[in-house]
């Protein structure tokens, strides 16, 4: 075990792609941790989706040894964190498990919403910040101007900010100099009984389930009977360790030690991040307070696009799950889909993340429908019930009141491109809350209806601002609405899977869109389609989809017959995979087409 | 009058036309005696199993069948009569290419027993003509068109429309000349990519496509109102004919009669067999001398295959097809009531007959009648 006044434990955090991940790899690097050869980009982004998109999903913690300029030798836990805001719930375990944070800030984009989130989780957990100006190499750098930045947005002294560059290596050395004179080492009693915070755990193919745990007090050992305090459940510690970032077994953890045991569990959601793990024989008068409970913020359905696949995607679907316990599900039937399930994420990427790793890992075809969010519906009989999915929707008559999910959006954004910004909010039923000018940027804060949001706000955002402007936010709560249920018609009947809640005054632009795009997406047919948005019997947007004018084979003779059947077959079949609405045949992907979130 | 079809198909043409998808073949040269002891055999092979019904119609068939050496043409017909019979009007069609060479030898095909000619024209404009890569030019090809006349008792030619950038007028105008020239029989078809062509891979590449089905179907509509005024109204989607003038042969394909196809890649219906040759000349040739005929399978035919051949054929006619010539079950009854709702079928009790809305969309119009 190591002296507690020679560690460190310190998260990365920043805002998305300000380097948090590539800095890990030089300290990595630097500290010895890996060797040239082993060393890739990004090392810690380990899973094909993080790799691929160059983005952290996943928290990483590694040990380093790091022999200071006083001649000592220290063990640093570093723990690399997600920067999108999907991914918050990440950052805010690792700050509980650590006493301070590296603030990296990107030299040319400057300080940007998440920055600022995380920023003050870190400050909720007391932390000593160690701020970091990367990315110096840019040409675009303004490290001067982003230092004052950061002492006037932030608030926090920014004349020792390291300067440096993940991808030269310049300043490494002096950020790992500042995590040992500026971040106070933990305290913790080794002879207390055994307290520490489970505060990760995945499934390892070769380990089984492997708990990341924070010691607090005590010492975790091999051969332990340990107790989860809130789970309730025993178990028997048969290996301890800490990754380098390679796995590496060790005696024990002590007082303020990060690590990893195993011990026999079978499934992931055996484990409750944010719980107490004490020893059976010796347990600790009080849990800790453990983690605040996520929860789904964005519900869509995801259906197999062949229904034979149902069995398959339960099945993959709980074997994520048992790996990522971030997303909840639940079974759904639709009559256009068939059967599949209904899923809460905690934001937009974080369902498309999972919803590729079920398409790529699992190997499925997939049907998203289009995101939605959680109602509290009053019916006139005083009961009520939570609405996650439009197709269930109850009898208008029988509602007494809709109430929808609101946020509190952060944004941050260059003075250049507040106009559009206000506007874009302001379409989308926003309130104005705070706007403050901060050198060239604005700091805006709305309320805004979460719905407004899932539909394809962020997309917008990026593309008005051109990607300089950054968003975070919180829910504040549900509140009463005029919302109602648009249901839209092909051929005079309803499609479930494309009904969705709206708010009234945006329902009858949303459903010419709809229908727009519906008519290019369904093939033409033999006779005339009317496609329609409606609200109740009323319609509110209409569309036509002309009849087929031409298709038919110039040639056939003797010859030919049997090659034109298989044609016919072919073209029966293709028919035959499409979904019927009064006798109009609906390609899966026009489904998947219209449903795509953030294409408007 | 039910008679016996007989095709024989000659797989060999000078150059290989662009938008061709047809058994043809380029040889540099062709064992004439052979190919027609070949020939003769596999008529035989036939002949013996179907014997019994005279031939109403033999139709040569390529390939350009003009290339035949007119000997190889006499003798096919003179063993075509020995086998089977001819009905008395029988119609003995050859494809022919208009050039000069071919041209020269009407008289001697005309000798030897062809009495209706299918001339492929195909374009009355010199640059749509090398655009379809092919050896003649309107001015040899109109020459041919002379002589056919004169020799043929009958005489068709074809023409391909809807051509890359062609307009309604332009097509008009070349139609309405074309209509000028006075023969019974026209088959007027749209250009179509067919795959395993050379205009299929440049359509691969974007550097061309079909008419855009809106303009492919003003074209077509104009088509059927030119033919009609000039007194050869369409009777199969593509082929047009003054009343009387239709192709015999043809018919018998799209009335779903039998007919014994020989040489490489033919098909026929013999009964419920589907008998396929083979497709290669070189495998064909090998086939006849080792077994005597040119089969390579005979499938049998369910009655639910035969039905919808018999529908996806006789719809192509303007006569429609008679409801009792096939099981009333194949039908999806439903959907016939729709689409005569939306007039793309007539309201007849007796027959199915598409109208020529209905004509235009055949292809998906059958996927919605045909029971599955
Ligand atoms: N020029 C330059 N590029 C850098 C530097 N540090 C990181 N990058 C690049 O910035 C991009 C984002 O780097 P990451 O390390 O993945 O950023 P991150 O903060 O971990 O991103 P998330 O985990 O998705 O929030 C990558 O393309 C890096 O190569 C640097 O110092 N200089
Ligand atoms: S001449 Fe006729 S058969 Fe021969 S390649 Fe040209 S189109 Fe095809
Ligand atoms: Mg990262």
């Amino acid at each position: 075990m190591t002296e507690l006044s020679h560690i460190r434990n310190f998260s990365i955090i920043a805002h998305i792609d300000h380097g948090k991940s590539t800095l890990a790899d030089r300290l990595i690097q630097q500290t010895g941790g890996l060797t040239e050869r082993e060393m890739s980009e990004q090392v810690l982004d380990n899973m094909d989706i993080e790799k691929e998109r160059g983005i952290t999903i996943k928290a990483q913690t590694v040990r380093l040894n790091y022999t200071a300029r006083d001649g000592e030798t220290y063990e640093l836990s570093l723990m690399d964190t997600p920067g999108h805001v999907d991914f918050a719930y990440e950052v805010s375990r690792s700050l509980a498990a650590c006493e301070g944070a590296l603030l990296v800030v990107d030299a040319a984009q400057g300080v940007e919403a998440q920055t600022l989130a995380n920023v003050y989780q870190s400050i909720e957990h007391d932390h000593e910040i160690v701020p970091v100006i990367n990315k110096i190499d840019l040409p675009a750098a303004e490290p001067e101007q982003v230092r004052a930045e950061i002492e006037e947005v932030i608030g926090i002294p920014a004349d020792e900010a390291v300067l440096a560059s993940a991808k030269t290596g310049e300043g490494i050395e002096e950020i790992l100099e500042q995590i040992v004179q500026k971040i106070p080492p933990p305290t913790g009693d080794r002879d207390a009984p055994l307290k520490a915070m489970l505060v990760d755990s995945w499934y390892d193919p070769y380990l089984g389930v492997v708990i990341l745990v924070r010691v607090i007090d005590g010492v975790l050992k091999k051969g332990l009977n340990i107790k989860f305090m809130q789970n309730g459940t025993q178990h028997l510690v048969d290996r301890v360790g800490c990754m380098r970032p390679k796995i590496e077994q060790l005696e024990e953890l002590g007082p303020g030690e990060i690590g990893f045991i195993t011990a026999q569990i079978k499934e992931v959601a055996d484990t409750a991040v944010g719980d107490t793990i004490t020893t059976v024989k010796n347990p600790a008068p009080e849990a800790l307070p453990g983690y605040k409970e996520v929860q789904s913020v964005v519900f869509c359905g995801l259906f197999p696009v062949d229904a034979a696949d149902f069995d398959k995607l339960r099945e993959s679907i709980h074997k994520l799950r048992l790996n990522d316990a971030s997303f909840t599900f639940e079974m759904e039937s639709s009559a256009a889909l068939g059967q599949g399930f209904r899923a809460g994420f905690l934001g937009l990427l974080h369902l498309e993340i999972i919803q590729e790793r079920l398409t790529r890992e699992y190997d499925l075809d997939l049907i998203t429908t289009a995101p939605s969010v959680v109602y509290k519906l009053s019916m006139t009989d005083g009961t009520e019930m939570e609405l996650h999915n439009p197709a269930d929707m109850p009898d208008v008559v029988k509602i007494a009141k809709i109430e929808e999910p609101w946020i509190k959006a952060t944004v941050y954004v260059p003075d250049d491109y507040l106009g559009p910004i206000l506007k874009l909010c302001q379409d989308r039923r926003g309130i104005q809350k705070q706007l403050t000018y901060v050198g060239g940027r604005a700091q805006l804060v709305y309320e805004l209806p979460l719905n407004e949001v899932v539909f394809d706000f962020y997309d917008r955002l990026k593309s008005i601002s051109r990607g300089y402007a950054s968003f975070d936010y919180e829910a504040i709560g549900h509140r009463e609405g005029d919302l109602v249920k648009m249901n839209i018609l092909v051929n005079a009947e309803p499609v479930d899977a494309l009904s969705m809640i709206v708010h009234r005054a945006a329902a009858e632009t949303r459903g010419r869109h709809m229908c727009e795009r519906l008519k290019d997406l369904i093939p033409r047919h033999l006779f005339k389609i009317p496609v329609q948005a409606a609200i109740g019997g009323k319609v509110i947007a209409r569309e036509t989809i002309g009849a087929m004018r031409k298709d038919v084979t110039a040639k056939c003779y003797g010859g030919d017959i049997s090659r034109k059947k298989k044609l016919l077959e072919k073209q029966k079949k293709g028919k035959a995979k499409m979904r019927e609405y009064g006798n109009v045949s609906i390609p899966q992907e026009a489904f998947i087409a219209a449903l795509k979130m953030g294409e408007e | 009058m039910a008679g016996l079809a007989l095709y024989i198909h000659w797989p060999f043409c000078v150059s290989k036309c662009p938008y061709c998808d047809f058994n043809s073949h380029v040889r540099d040269s062709v064992d004439q005696d052979m190919w027609r002891a070949a020939l003769i055999a596999d008529m035989a092979h036939d002949a013996a199993l179907t014997g019994g019904t005279p031939l109403s119609s033999i139709f040569f068939g390529g390939g350009t069948p003009s290339l035949m050496p007119p000997e190889t043409v006499a003798a096919l017909i003179e063993a075509a009569e020995h086998h089977w019979g001819f009905a008395e009007d029988i119609e003995i069609t050859l494809e022919a290419n208009p050039s000069s060479v071919e041209s020269a030898r009407f008289a001697d095909l005309a000798g030897a027993g062809i009495n209706r000619v299918s001339l492929g024209l195909q374009s009355l404009d010199d640059e749509a003509l090398k655009f379809l890569g092919r050896a003649h030019d309107v001015r040899e090809g109109l020459a041919a068109l002379d002589i056919a006349q004169k020799v043929f008792a009958r005489t068709s030619f074809d023409l391909i429309y809807a051509l890359p950038g062609q307009s309604a007028d332009a097509w008009q105008t070349e139609l309405e000349r074309a209509l000028g020239f006075g023969t019974g029989h026209l088959s007027l078809y749209q250009l179509t990519i067919e795959p395993g062509t050379r205009f299929a891979t440049l359509a691969a590449r974007g550097e061309l496509g079909e008419a855009e089905p809106d303009h492919g179907a003003q074209l077509y509509e104009l088509t059927q109102a030119c033919t009609a005024t000039a007194g050869l109204p369409a009777y199969e989607i593509s082929n047009h004919a003054r009343p009387g003038e239709e192709s015999r042969h043809n018919l018998s394909y799209w009335r779903y009669q039998n007919y014994a196809g020989i040489g490489p890649g033919a098909h026929g219906r013999r009964g419920d067999l589907a008998t396929t040759r083979h497709k290669k000349p070189e495998n064909w040739l090998s086939a006849v001398d080792r077994n005597g005929h040119g089969l390579q399978s005979e499938d049998p035919l369910s009655a639910y295959d035969q039905g919808a051949e018999r529908l996806m054929m006789g719809l192509r006619l303007t006569e429609g097809v008679s409801r009792d010539r096939f099981p009333a079950a194949l039908l999806d009854r439903s959907a016939i009531e729709r689409l005569t709702a939306h007039g793309l079928l007539y309201p007849d009790t007796d027959r199915l007959v598409a109208t020529p809305q209905g004509l235009l969309v055949l292809n998906s119009l059958l996927a919605e009648i045909l029971v599955d």
